[in-house]
């Protein structure tokens, strides 16, 4: 195991009043919009998807807030100081293609045939099997991610603010366990939206201090060309199949792993990310949710490789033992070197704004599936509405004490962000396979959906823990370890899928209708909002736009 | 219900749901919210701006970058405040009345 992710002592922030000004405004105004949005909910419907309502802005904001949260923007950062340039695969390569390919390809499935979850789509396509085993892995799966963020919350405060941790944890876990079970996937969203501003306003100063400190990008590029070599500062440069590069990983791997499985499997059956669009008020928003989150994602990049490109020309051992610092502390680092007291406030704000609505968006999430899918479904089935709306309140306090309970277990990874992909993998890699099959193929049996399922977690799981950690296979880094498992998991997941299904019965034509591409159901047909047909707002236009953005966003880089 | 939960199911449900759904109708409008907390925060930051100490602004690679943090978020929120005086959300769905009963406020 790795070194702890404790942020050094020594980066005590030097808070005064302003800042602590600003910070205690942002609390009240969270805890305001959960009593505001209380009123608007009356349904079920209301409290896990706010109705369906929602404008297309609204939810493309709290799509790529939800993924914003400080576990990624410091571990981005993190990746930044330890791998350099390579870090833009995670935004253009690994996020672009499987946001646009949601909203083009797969939203019409998703929102037309008006499921209320990810794990509600298995349960239509393929059988309960299916569904229960994705409803329960996910549930596991967001409360163990919330865990990790609340205690990420709590050892970031703790070095920056001096603050306890288990007073972090407390307070942060009561303002998001008020905030949601209050007003519920609204109360989210909209605090989502408000931390996507914060945090740019937190994160562009940090930017553009940083660069003037080290002489603009030119003496960024200068500095770490000549300490880490050329490719630290290219993406594609030392990726060829055979050469050596820090990443652990080659042009195949990146490619294969990372910009189709691991980031297909997160952004288009994570139902924390999912959700956001389901909320949206008709099938076009839905479509471009995704597709309106895309554009800000390709140039957030900058804000966090930036800091940690920074960081690691200032501190040229950052992350080795000739240094106290890790990582991690790149971004806080930066804050207490570079920022004075306001802005500064403004920057902490946003790091516990980004911790909340990322803790926000798993419970937020994990409440939904446990209501809908598990508990009205096997355990106590056809109460009125009302009695799921309480329940739904009582499970969100739970999943909050749950995962202040899994805290603990993200002790034992020095990069968040690896520990994060490592779940990511192993839980959605699979649903990926079985839904990316399960919408295209229609002879994919019922049965089927939940062996793939369950070979496909197992697969990257023995390939990540027995494999690589017990040193049976040679990669040399656990980024590299996680795009290959996520190639083995879904690999595996495939092969099942189609061997049972060749062996079991098919679902009826009659009840796949708008489930698999080809088909429609009604719920698919709804006629055009007006104004949605304005060519701003066609999803192709925006979809391709977004595509071809990212792509000419790699060529500086490439050479 | 036969042994298959159809989407027949589902889609009677939501429909039956959304029809008596409230957040279109008394959702408030979340651009009031980031107007507001962006002139508040804008202001304050762009007074730390007016009033930096030299050891501020030196800290910050002589850049005053309160003020210019704090005009840059001024300047957001008052977009947002226009944005929603230009085009106001559209009225609410008629047959969905808020019911004063739940009221908050």
């Amino acid at each position: 195991m790795q070194t702890p992710t404790y942020l050094a002592a020594e980066l005590r922030l030097p808070t005064n009043w302003l800042d602590y000004t600003i910070l205690g405004i942002y609390f009240v105004v969270v805890l305001g919009i959960g009593f505001a949005a209380r009123r608007s909910v009356k349904t079920s419907l209301d409290f896990f998807l706010s109705g369906r309502s929602l404008p297309a802005w609204v939810t493309g904001l709290a799509f790529i807030a939800a993924n914003l949260g400080a576990t990624e923007i410091l571990g981005m950062a993190a990746n930044s100081a330890q791998y350099g340039v390579y870090t833009t695969h995670w935004y253009w390569i690994g996020a672009i293609p499987a946001m646009v390919f949601l909203g083009l390809v797969m939203m019409p499935f998703y929102y037309g045939s008006k499921v209320r979850s990810v794990p509600e789509f298995l349960l239509l396509r393929f059988d309960k099997a299916a569904h229960l085993l994705s409803s329960i892995l996910f549930a596991f799966a967001a409360i163990l991610i919330a865990g990790v963020n609340l205690y990420a919350l709590a050892i970031v405060v703790e070095a920056l603010l001096g603050w306890p941790e288990w007073v972090a944890i407390v307070v942060a876990g009561f303002f998001v366990l008020a905030y949601i079970t209050l007003g519920g996937l609204s109360s989210a969203i909209y605090n989502e939206v408000l931390q996507f501003f914060v945090i740019l306003a937190a994160l562009i100063p940090i930017s553009v201090l940083g660069l003037k400190k080290v002489g603009g990008w030119d003496g960024l590029s200068d500095s770490l060309t000549e300490s880490r070599g050329a490719d630290f500062m290219t993406s594609w440069g030392g990726t060829g199949i055979g050469s050596d590069n820090p990443l652990g990983a080659n042009w195949l791997t990146i490619v294969l792993g990372l910009g189709f499985v691991l980031s297909f499997g997160y952004w288009t059956t994570n139902f924390a990310e999912v959700q956001r669009a389901l909320s949206a008020k008709n099938l076009s928003a839905a479509q471009r949710t995704p597709l309106i989150a895309a554009f800000p994602k390709i140039f957030i990049v900058f804000l966090v490789m930036i800091p940690g490109l920074v960081a690691a020309v200032l501190v040229p051992k950052i992350g080795t033992s000739g240094s106290d610092l890790q990582y991690n502390d790149a971004i806080p680092y930066l804050m207490e070197q570079l920022l004075p007291n306001g802005v500064l406030g403004i920057a902490v704000t946003g790091l516990l704004a980004a911790f909340m609505a990322g803790m926000a968006a798993n419970v937020s999430s994990f409440n939904t599936v446990f209501t809908t899918d598990i508990w009205a479904k096997y355990v106590v089935k056809g109460r009125e509405d009302e009695y799921y709306v309480r329940f739904g309140r009582l499970i969100t306090a739970i999943g909050v004490l749950a995962s202040i309970g899994t805290a603990f277990l993200a002790r034992s990874f020095s990069n968040i962000m690896a520990y994060l992909q490592t779940l990511f993998s192993f839980f959605n890699v699979p649903m990926f396979v079985v839904f990316i099959i399960g919408m295209f193929w229609k002879r994919a049996s019922m049965k089927s959906g939940f062996w793939g399922l369950l070979a496909g977690t197992t697969a990257a799981m023995v390939n990540y823990f027995v494999l690589y950690k017990q040193d049976v296979i040679d990669i040399p880094s656990d980024q590299g370890a996680n795009f290959v498992s996520a190639i083995a998991g879904f690999v595996a997941g495939a092969v099942v899928m189609v061997a049972v299904s060749l062996f079991t019965a098919p679902k009826p034509a009659e009840e796949l209708q708008g489930l698999v591409y080809g088909t429609t159901s009604p719920g698919m047909a709804e006629p055009p909002a007006p104004g949605d047909e304005a060519w701003y707002r066609r999803p192709a236009l925006l979809g391709w736009g977004a595509i071809v953005l990212a792509a000419a966003c790699y060529i500086p880089f490439s050479f | 219900m036969s042994e298959f939960y159809s989407d027949k199911d589902v889609q009677r449900e939501v429909t039956e749901l959304q029809g008596k759904s409230a957040t279109a109708a008394r959702l408030f409008d979340i651009r009031r919210i980031i107007g507001g907390l962006f002139v508040v925060y804008g202001v304050i930051v762009t007074i730390a701006g007016f009033t930096a100490s030299d050891a501020d602004i030196d800290k910050a690679e002589g850049v005053n970058i309160n003020l210019w943090t704090g005009l840059g978020m001024l300047l957001l929120g008052l977009f947002f405040l226009a944005w929603l005086k230009l085009r106001p959300a559209a009225p609410a769905p008629p047959g969905v009345e808020p019911e004063d009963d739940e009221r908050v406020e």
